[in-house]
């Protein structure tokens, strides 16, 4: 747009270049949208338009009560179909950000009568929002380092291949638009952090709202600006422009950050927040001493210095009492278990197995950073060493970011997520640093710097150049010029003290031709490897719905779509309100696909009510069927991968069903269910293992498909081959024998003899019995 | 008053049928031939019916006459007369029409066939008639498990029910397999393989009626699509979008206990004989972007070939149906436009497509079909062979602003036999196909008309 009014009469051959460079990034920045998106569109290819997964079956579900019901309705909702017999407050403990945003696009498409389902908008949400937080991470990066390096980290961004994990089409997931709301406030912070302007202060209050509803990740955010800003003060960086980046964020933030239900008081009451509170009083302090050293002489400075940290001592001896008994008071010290774990790494291993059984939430290996940030990884030492040079506010912001979130991604493999748009936008500034001392040199060594050279690898750096040459000749010319928001915005300092000194620097840093032609082709190899190694995550490993497996054989592709066929087969052959019990891994698929109500989801928040089904499944078949019969479920749903091959299944589990049930019911032990140590299902297993309910109800009946009961996970033969089930039934199993569903029996009636016989022992034991010790219900 | 004039018009049709109900008792069936085919779950009566008029005037059409419980499941009665001889037989025909009788014994149902040309005294005339029923076969057991074979019972008369006196009967029931665990034995009956025999029987008074029950042995796939809509929507850009939207429902004997997976697959002869886990669809000729999915996805496993006279898709539902089990998927594709909307010579144009339910040997108990006509069509109506409520709607699509018209056709109880051609005709005017890409264009158009008027207002108080 600015393109539209430069051109005049008048114009210099620089305003002219300042425009085509213009045009130039919005044409870049639109491409790069179009590559965010589609690039995400290989699992509807692949595939089809699915929501993938678990989680996003929730917020599907979600979302299509708030389309259907209203946003009155999805506040109040109560959902009795999950977590029998207590329910759930979905309104009050969801992050309504994803929701809402697409159940806002789904209403704005259909009142335009543009009538796209619930599930589309659901499943193209995520790649829309990628392409939006690559524009937004080409923002940031401008800030920091100018547009150049904005697009470099904006098509880093675009296909970086962590990010592409969380974000394909139907990964309907909270990050999906949480990311976004992280850079963008990260760039509204900056931006108000440069310009000094409470517009944009109240935009990134307004931001960080939107963040804490997208997800619970935004304690991030409340915690890296104020160590940002602790570390501006400590380097004696602090300006007014860095309080009014933080104050208002602060105050504002906190009170939108209480609307949402979720976070409530919390914004105010756990330790999350309370970094935030600390640097904000240290701040008015600081501000307060300038503002005091100002108006003073430095003598009666002196004076009052010696007063005021006197006083102040006294004050913060205070505050650090209440905040310490008020930590003490909480037995977590305040803090929640994932927040726990991520300062000490093995918090949940040893206290909470249900946040250490989730494969997400363990430590990621070296591989899996090369997999997920690739190159990446390479080009962040030289992006920290951009940064240093010359060291601004923005860009100690960056390396601090970058510091924490390697840290957090090392504690927990679904944090490299948050790495990824560090590395990114740290990747681009190195990218863009490097591409410019190239070609400058390359264009020194041609002589005449004027030589516009329309190389491919030279149009990273063309934006850059432009912009930075035009900031300074407008901020000449801007006392002329009409002030247009784009003047004003020209007119702050940063921005043009690196140019001024990078121009300097242009000529100290000048290489031989041929080193810096070999390093370009290098540079541009390595972009060209980050490309393919991106697009083959995408394409390959990221994209499966895992909902439905795909093999390659010799006679073609084989589709697995077992759990899809279960679940309607639940959906339509059962009664709609009949209970169905399974691991707490396929509860929001349950819910979602087969619309019963399920015993356990994925939202973990009741561990005793986990600790109860696992209990049942470790248990023997009569132990199983009066916890199940006390809990009213009538299926029970195991999945059960020996026959295909499919790994990740119950048997597979079954281990952290034992530690989770155990944990809450002592009589559960784990060594009972393990022989020296080891887990296995063949002859060797103890017979605890051979007896419990997991296990009969994966392996009945299976010997008879190939008269051995070979299983093609564990690679061995079952243990107990041909045995009966007393208490369950089997009602459906699927074509691939991956899923398996079962019918409690009826309680049998009482023979009129029998039952006088076992009166006494009916007290304790007998079928109706519900005073059983080893029944957790009673 | 329109109330008074339809009393008027009812008290008129009572007179006027009153003479032609007293010629009918003029009527004799000289000789009556019915085969029953139950080889499937659908119903099919073949009544070959040699008509005399031995009153004194001609005879302008007679009854047919149907038990309470046929008439309910009655889907369809179609009647041709037979003349010339052996060699050279001709088939006309006939308009077949349901009847009111004032004074039906028991609740008899009629429909009334009109002749070709009123049947003189003393003349003779040859009927072929044709009527299926639908529900007709109750399971008995109930309910079965997984390795036993479907059972059902059929409820007929040994004897034709008719109003006019029969002179000479039979009546041939086929079974779908020699398992036949017992019928009544009305003399002279016997049963030879598939095949059981009743009659003849001769001289048989008006309404006679004589039950019999046959309990048998029928595996054929109980597929009852319980409810159907189909979704035609014309688009004049060149294509027809057909959705369709099935609740499938396995009609049989309903499934009990344990679905045991190692016994379907590897006893299939002796385990869920009556289950079924194929279908078929016979989808027009030139079919493209065919889907097949249900509400949480895309279903693999289905085929389609296409021809040259047509295209077929053989597809499997989820899991394999049992008695009583359910399931609901939808079959969507397109066909090019041109096979199938034309222009008549008034200027209007019509749609011409098939009736009913694609799927082969399937009851379809509730059909409703909506066709979705352009935005600002005017004028429309359905012209079908056999009677259906008729319904206008309005459905809002992309970008729809009036609205498109929906003619909404519903009929219960169909069958194959009910795909027929039907045509829509209606008015419309080829600019209203402009209509929406003009908004589109004038909606970026005034994007960018209003981001130049941005950039170039100055909306500052003070001037710096």
């Amino acid at each position: 747009m600015a393109a539209l009014e430069s051109p005049q009469p008048a114009a210099t051959t620089t305003a002219m270049r300042h425009a085509f460079g213009n045009v130039l990034s919005v044409l870049i920045l639109v491409l790069i949208g179009v590559l965010a998106f589609s690039i995400r569109l290989f699992s509807v290819i692949k595939y089809e338009s699915v929501i993938h997964e678990f989680d996003p079956y929730f917020n599907y579900r979600v979302t299509q009560f708030l389309s259907k019901n209203g946003i009155y309705e999805f506040w109040n909702w109560f959902d009795d179909r999950t977590w029998y017999p207590l329910g759930r407050v979905i309104g009050g403990t969801v992050y309504p950000g994803l929701t809402l945003t697409a159940g806002t696009i789904w209403w704005v498409l259909n009142s335009l009568n543009i009538p796209l389902s619930v599930e589309t908008v659901c499943v193209f949400t995520a790649p829309v929002f990628s392409a939006f937080a690559s524009w937004a991470t080409y923002l940031l990066t401008k800030e920091v380092k100018g547009s150049g390096a904005g697009l470099a980290a904006a098509v880093l961004l675009a296909m970086v291949p962590s990010y592409i994990s969380r974000s394909v089409a139907g990964s309907y997931d909270n990050e999906a638009v949480a990311i976004f709301a992280l850079i963008f406030t990260f760039y509204l912070y900056i931006k108000t952090l440069n310009t000094g302007s409470l517009f944009y202060a109240t935009l990134n209050a307004l931001a960080y709202f939107y963040m804490v509803c997208s997800w619970g990740g935004y304690t991030f955010i409340i915690n890296l600006i104020p160590m940002h800003v602790l570390l501006c003060i400590v380097t004696g960086r602090y300006s007014p422009r860095l309080y009014i980046a933080y104050a208002p964020l602060v105050v504002l933030g906190t009170l939108l950050a209480a609307l949402v239900p979720v976070v409530g008081f919390n914004a105010v009451l756990t330790s999350e927040h309370f970094a935030s509170f600390l640097v904000f009083i240290i701040i008015h302090v600081v501000a307060l001493v300038y503002y005091i050293k100002g108006i003073l002489t430095p003598k009666m400075f002196k004076v009052a210095v010696t007063l005021v940290v006197s006083i102040g001592m006294v004050v913060c001896f205070i505050v650090v009492a209440i905040l310490v008994a008020l930590v003490a008071s909480s037995p977590t010290g305040g803090w929640s278990g994932r927040s726990l774990s991520l300062l000490d790494p093995t918090y949940a291993s040893k206290y909470i197995p249900i946040i250490a059984s989730v494969s997400e939430h363990q430590p990621p290996t070296w591989p899996s950073y090369f997999m997920d940030i690739n190159v990446l990884a390479f080009l962040v030492p030289a992006g920290i060493i951009a940064c240093f040079s010359p060291l601004s506010d923005s860009s100690s912001f960056v390396v601090l970011y970058i510091v924490m979130s390697v840290y957090f991604s090392g504690v927990m493999v679904r944090l490299m997520l948050v790495l990824a748009p560090a590395a990114c936008i740290m990747s681009g500034i190195a990218l863009s640093q490097a591409f410019d001392v190239f070609t400058g040199s390359i264009k020194y060594q041609l002589g005449g710097s004027s030589n516009s050279t329309d190389n491919a690898e030279d149009t990273n750096n063309a934006p850059k150049d432009d912009a930075s040459a035009g900031k300074t000749d407008k901020g000449e010319e801007i006392v002329k010029e009409r002030s247009s928001k784009k003047g004003k915005k020209k007119e702050r300092e940063p921005a043009d003290k690196p140019s001024v000194k990078s121009k300097a620097k242009k000529k100290a840093l000048v290489l031989p031709l041929e080193t810096s032609i070999v390093a370009l082709l290098l540079l541009i190899m390595l972009g060209a490897f980050y490309v393919i190694h991106c697009v083959w995550a995408a394409a390959e490993a990221y994209s499966a719905p895992s909902i439905v497996l795909t093999s390659q054989s010799r006679d073609g592709l084989h589709v697995f779509d077992d759990f899809r066929e279960s679940y309607a087969w639940l959906s339509h052959n059962t009664d709609v309100d009949d209970k169905v019990a399974s691991w707490w891994d396929y509860g929001y698929q349950t819910t979602a696909m087969a619309n019963r109500t399920v015993i356990v989801d994925n939202n973990t928040w009741n561990n005793t009510h986990i600790a109860t089904v696992g209990t049942a499944m470790s248990s023997p078949e009569k132990a199983a069927w009066e916890i199940f019969n006390s809990l009213d479920v009538k299926y029970v749903l195991v999945v059960f991968g020996g026959l295909i091959g499919y790994p990740s299944d119950d048997i597979n589990k079954f281990l952290w069903m034992v530690r989770i049930g155990g944990g809450v019911f002592p009589h559960i032990k784990e060594a009972d269910y393990l022989r020296d140590g080891q887990y296995r299902i063949d002859s060797e297993a103890t017979p605890t293992m051979l007896n419990c309910l997991m296990y009969k109800l994966s392996y009945y009946r299976f010997v008879e498909t190939d008269g051995k009961g070979y299983d093609r996970v564990r690679r061995t033969e079952i243990g107990k081959k041909h045995f009966k089930l007393t208490h369950f039934e089997e009602v459906f199993t699927s074509h691939h024998w991956m899923v398996r569903i079962y019918k409690l029996k009826p309680a049998r009636n009482r023979i009129r003899g029998r039952a006088k016989k076992l009166k006494s022992k009916t007290t304790s034991s007998g079928w109706s019995s519900k005073s059983e010790k080893k029944n957790p219900w009673v | 008053m329109a109330a008074r004039i339809g009393i008027f018009a009812v008290v008129v049709a009572v007179f006027l049928s009153i003479p032609a109900f007293s010629s009918a008792q003029d009527l004799q069936i000289v000789n009556a031939e019915r085969r029953i085919d139950l080889s499937s779950h659908i119903v099919k009566d073949f009544l070959t019916l040699k008509v005399e008029n031995i009153g004194i005037s001609p005879a302008a059409e007679m009854l047919l006459a149907f038990s309470p419980t046929q008439i309910k499941n009655l889907a369809m009665v179609q009647a041709l007369a037979i003349t010339g001889k052996k060699k050279k037989k001709t088939y006309l025909p006939l308009d077949v029409k349901p009847a009111e009788q004032p004074d039906a014994p028991n609740d008899t149902g009629y429909y009334r066939v009109t002749f070709v040309s009123p049947l003189g005294p003393g003349e003779t005339v040859s009927l072929e008639v044709l009527y299926i029923l639908t529900n007709s076969l109750e399971p008995f057991p109930v309910e079965i498990t997984q390795s036993e074979s479907q059972l059902v019972y059929y409820h007929d008369s040994a004897v034709i029910l008719s109003p006019y006196h029969v002179k000479q009967q039979t009546t041939f029931v086929k079974t779908p397999s020699t398992r036949v665990e017992s019928f009544t034995s009305i003399e002279p009956a016997n049963r030879a393989g598939k095949e059981i025999k009743y009659g003849p029987y001769e001289n048989r008074a008006s309404y006679s009626y004589a039950p019999v029950i046959i309990h048998f042995e029928n595996n054929s796939p109980f597929a009852v699509v319980e409810e159907l809509v189909r979704e035609i929507e014309i688009s004049h850009w060149g294509s027809l979008q057909i959705t369709e939207h099935y609740r499938l429902t396995h009609g049989g004997a309903r499934h009990k206990g344990v679905f045991s997976r190692v016994d379907y697959q590897s006893k299939r002869s002796v385990s869920g004989a009556s289950s079924f886990n194929a279908l078929l669809a016979v989808l027009p000729p030139r079919v493209n972007s065919v889907y097949y999915r249900d509400d949480i996805g895309n279903i693999s496993t289905s085929h389609l070939r296409t021809g040259f006279r047509k295209s077929e898709l053989e597809f499997e539902p989820r899991y394999p149906l049992f008695g009583g089990w359910r399931a609901t998927f939808i079959i969507g594709y397109r066909v090019p436009l041109e096979d199938y909307l034309f222009e008549a010579s008034d200027g209007r144009r019509y749609l011409n497509f098939t009736f009913g339910c694609p799927l082969v040997e399937t009851i379809v108990n509730k059909l409703t079909i909506k066709v979705v006509l352009p935005e600002g069509s005017k004028d429309p109506y359905a012209i079908l062979p056999f009677t259906v409520n008729q319904d206008l709607q309005v459905k809002y699509s992309y970008l729809d602003i009036v609205g498109r018209t929906v003619v909404v056709l519903q009929k219960d109880n169909v069958v194959p036999t009910h795909n027929v051609p039907f045509q829509v005709y209606y008015t419309f005017k080829p600019i209203y196909m402009l209509a929406e890409p003009f908004m589109l264009v004038s909606a970026f158009f005034f994007v960018f008309v209003a981001s130049l008027a941005y950039v170039h207002i100055d909306l500052n108080i003070a001037r710096k």
